[in-house]
């Protein structure tokens, strides 16, 4: 391998233990702990095997390795921006609803 | 007793003036709600003898319907009316619209600048902008009606206790007309004047009313 891709998988799995401890101190759900995980290891196999993107790409009827990681990760950031989005607009909720019970005191 | 609730935020040179015009219809039971304004809007408000309720910081046009609406639930009113602050409403449509609502027997009589020929709208609004709120508003709350956005409201005891306002903006109008539906509350729309002293919701404002009301849409999925 690659001192390159040593270096990255060595990043990938301190991020996974740092999910880890983050989810057995209770500072994450086990959804986001589990996604975040998946996430890490999906990176580290496409580091060690650069050629499973092709198969990948391949599989779904998309030209090279790059551009199958490039649609799955627009999609994917897509998705969590307007889940922050909506978590905004529920933050915003809770602060009117503080205001609200102010004015009325 | 009908209660007029009135959102306003920066509007210390125009709410007296407002105030007084609802005094001169025989309205006296008013609340106003400072949206978290800058300059003296409380305090004129004040001085005119209302109830005067604060938001320590701007949270929008809905969220201080609520505010008013949420008084008015424990003040006991019989009707509420929404009125907004910034003197483009006729005072003396409130009258009228609360006669029709004990004649029809309505729960809500929404205004509408279409009904009749008194309001007269910038071309864009009338030609583009509000035909095109016509079908989203349709699109988020199943009713076609002439006028979809406009604050002028008059709500029934019942509808009162029913409706919640929960977009704090300006997506509260479509919101209320959504819940009235789902409700099974009825309704009717009626004439109101508008006079046009600034411009009012525009192609960017109406974009963020979609962009809230698909937003918020999905709260309670995230």
């Amino acid at each position: 391998m690659l001192p390159i891709q040593i270096l990255l998988i060595a990043f990938f799995v301190i991020a996974m233990v740092k999910v880890a401890v983050k989810n057995y101190k209770g500072e994450l759900s086990i959804g986001t702990t589990l996604s975040w995980i998946i996430f890490w290891i999906i990176a580290a196999l496409i580091t060690a095997q650069p050629d499973l993107t092709s198969s990948a790409a391949k599989l779904f009827g998309v030209g090279r390795g790059a551009d199958i990681v490039v649609y799955f990760a627009l999609v994917g950031l897509f998705f969590m921006v307007f889940r922050l989005m909506v978590k905004i607009e529920k933050l915003n909720r809770e602060i009117t609803k503080v205001v609200r019970d102010k004015a009325l005191m | 007793m009908a209660i007029v609730i009135i959102p306003a935020y920066n509007e210390e040179k125009i709410i007296g003036r407002v105030i007084r015009g609802l005094f001169e219809q025989g309205l006296k039971d008013i609340i106003v709600v400072d949206d978290g304004s800058a300059d003296g809007t409380a305090a004129e408000a004040a001085a005119t003898g209302v109830i005067v309720l604060r938001h320590e910081i701007n949270r929008g046009q809905g969220a201080a319907l609520e505010t008013g609406d949420a008084k008015a639930r424990l003040m006991q009113a019989d009707m509420v009316v929404h009125f907004d602050g910034d003197d483009q409403f006729n005072p003396a449509d409130i009258r009228r619209g609360i006669e029709v609502m004990n004649e029809k027997k309505v729960d809500v009589v929404l205004g509408s600048r279409f009904l009749d020929s008194r309001s007269h709208l910038p071309w864009p609004k009338r030609k583009i902008i509000l035909p095109i709120s016509r079908w989203v508003n349709f699109v988020f709350t199943g009713c076609l009606l002439t006028d979809a956005h406009n604050g002028f409201r008059i709500l029934s005891k019942n509808a009162l206790e029913k409706v919640r306002i929960t977009h704090d903006r300006m997506a509260h109008n479509t919101e209320v007309i959504r819940q009235i539906r789902k409700l099974g509350l009825s309704y009717l729309e009626f004439p109101v004047e508008v006079r046009y002293h600034t411009y009012g919701q525009g192609v960017v404002g109406g974009v963020a009313i979609v962009r809230d009301l698909l937003v918020g849409l999905f709260t309670k999925f995230f």
